[in-house]
């Protein structure tokens, strides 16, 4: 690891003044739990981290009739357990388990699981984000088994890591990112994009702003929501592919639907087709299988990777038929 | 393993640290007691930037507290095995993926590989050394030779402190309970099954979850 400066303000006008529009000589440590690993393998070498973790504002869970505002650096383990979150927003704190190590939850926040970089082996082995040698694009000829399989028509291949992100959109849920002078609400679907450029990023974080919490409006009445991860192993590990459900029903038919895919393009990806083919119907497991059909529709696998359709076809069939009952909830 | 048969204070680990080339030449000992006091107490929170040279930092660890000189870049890891010889928590992965570095950061589970020590401050670390008392080893420790729970041992420190996390958190678990929540470990010998049935037996002394695969443990 390169050798850095560190600093640990008390508020966010503070930190803010310490940071630069040169994403190489100031960033924002969080949990550190990628950032340090980024860092150790000189994938990214800043000058300076400006440490977030004595603002106190930055730690506080709100809840009131009108959503939930969580602070960035709320931990999954906050997430996976708080009363409020369990009750109301079922599917965030499944996903926050979902990061099945306990050290990952107790150190990992919500800011840092919205910020973490892409885990493609080419950007992990320095290539870039869109895995780039000496100008030659190698994902075409490599070996592509964990990448991309919607919204991979190039030049980016790599698929967003977050946990949170899936459900988080399907919850209409909005970023607040703080710059040097104004803060703005960013829908997280239009937090992260696909960049077109080697000098693009994969989310809309300008290096001298802060993300500095997410909030949620509150489900209406007839919400249901749930997660499903498929993962190599049990125990920590990347999602190969995951799917986050969030219906609302009358009755026994759908009302509103979304559905939005996760570790299966550069972005958090919402199937629509699947969504509106659930509006209108009562959800069984014959539906749940022909929507999860409609969420990969136009899938376009890479080499090695045709795989992942069928698991996230079967993600988003289990989240459904998790969210309307049919299907069991893990615990704790 | 600091401490030598003969009593001499000679160690192998502090043998191979005198021999190592760039070496860092700061550690706990050599710090002036100016240096350290004129820091002591300082406030946690500081909007002027530190290093990237060594700078004086305070770690609470197993009930004390310890005065050291740091690069911004040394992991909590490294601070505890290199300048305290706290060698408890082992540095294996160094990527926050194998939990050989676990240690408790009040009272909660961590990888301390993925933690900087500077950031560290301010905060109750316990490591396995900081499990016995008197000299008696915890229950885990004692149900893990009990129940064959290790074969190298390397990855022994982590697992004893996740699962002390773990059931001060689920003191009567389920055999799903400790899968789940002893994710965040690795061990390559494979000894997970006696790693399994030492938490259960410490978890539930009766015996109850030890009989079947299926849940026992009152929830």
């Amino acid at each position: 690891m390169q050798a850095f400066d560190y600093a640990r303000p008390h508020s966010l006008a503070e930190a803010l003044k310490l940071l630069s529009t040169d994403r190489d000589a100031a960033v924002v440590l969080a949990g550190g739990t990628d950032l340090l690993s980024l860092m150790k393998d000189n994938v990214i070498a800043p000058k300076r981290l400006v440490s977030l973790k004595s603002i106190e504002e930055l730690h506080r869970v709100e809840h009131n009739a009108h959503g939930l505002r969580l602070g960035a650096l709320v931990t999954l383990d906050t997430l996976s357990t708080h009363p409020v979150i369990a009750q109301h927003y079922p599917g965030l704190a499944e996903a926050a388990l979902g990061v099945s190590s306990p050290q990952i939850r107790n150190m990992g926040t919500v800011g840092g699981d919205l910020c973490q970089r892409p885990r493609c082996w080419y950007f992990r082995g320095g290539y870039g984000l869109l895995a780039l040698d000496q100008g030659k694009a190698l994902v075409p000829d490599g070996d592509n088994r964990y990448h991309a399989i919607l919204g991979n028509h190039g030049p980016a291949y790599f698929v967003n890591p977050s946990s949170l992100a899936p459900i988080l959109m399907a919850l209409d849920a909005k970023v607040r990112v703080q710059g040097p002078k104004t803060s703005r609400e960013v829908p997280v679907a239009e937090f992260f994009r696909t960049p077109t450029s080697a000098t693009e990023y994969e989310n809309v974080v300008a290096a001298n702003e802060i993300v500095t919490e997410v909030l949620i409006p509150a489900p209406a009445a007839g919400s249901h929501q749930a997660v499903y991860e498929v993962r190599q192993k049990e125990a920590l590990d990347w999602p190969l592919a995951a799917a986050a459900v969030h219906v609302h029903l009358a009755g026994n038919k759908v009302t509103t639907a979304r559905i939005v895919l996760g570790h299966v393009a550069p972005t958090p990806w919402r199937a629509e087709a699947a969504e509106q083919m659930l509006v209108g119907k009562a959800v069984n497991e014959d539906v749940a299988t022909a929507v999860g059909r409609a969420a990969v529709m136009g899938a376009s696998p890479l080499s090695r990777n045709a795989y992942k359709v069928q698991l996230a076809r079967v993600a988003v069939k289990r989240a459904l038929l998790r969210a309307t009952g049919q299907l069991a909830v893990p615990k704790a | 393993m600091a401490k030598n048969k003969n009593g001499s204070g000679f160690s192998r680990r502090k043998f191979l640290k005198g021999v190592g080339v760039g070496t860092g030449a700061l550690s706990a000992g050599l710090l002036s007691p100016a240096e350290t006091l004129s820091h002591a107490g300082g406030a946690l929170a500081f909007g002027t930037p530190q290093g990237p040279g060594a700078v004086p930092i305070t770690l609470h660890i197993n009930g004390q507290a310890h005065r050291l000189s740091v690069e911004p870049r040394v992991t909590l890891l490294d601070a505890l095995r290199m300048d305290l010889e706290i060698t408890g928590a082992k540095r294996v992965c160094d990527r926050g993926t194998c939990g050989a570095c676990s240690m408790l950061l009040d009272g909660k589970v961590i990888y301390g590989c993925s933690m900087l020590a500077i950031d560290a401050q301010g905060h109750e670390i316990t490591t396995v050394e900081g499990l016995s008392h008197n000299g008696r080893p915890h229950p885990l420790m004692t149900a893990f030779v009990a129940h064959d729970g290790q074969q190298c041992g390397f990855c022994t420190p982590g697992f004893i402190v996740a699962s002390k996390a773990f059931l001060d958190r689920t003191p009567h678990p389920t055999r799903e309970q400790v899968n789940h929540g002893l994710g965040g470990n690795l061990c390559r010998c494979g000894t997970y099954h006696g790693i399994r049935e030492a938490v259960l037996d410490v978890g539930n002394p009766t015996g109850k979850a030890k009989t079947g695969g299926q849940a026992h443990g009152a929830l």
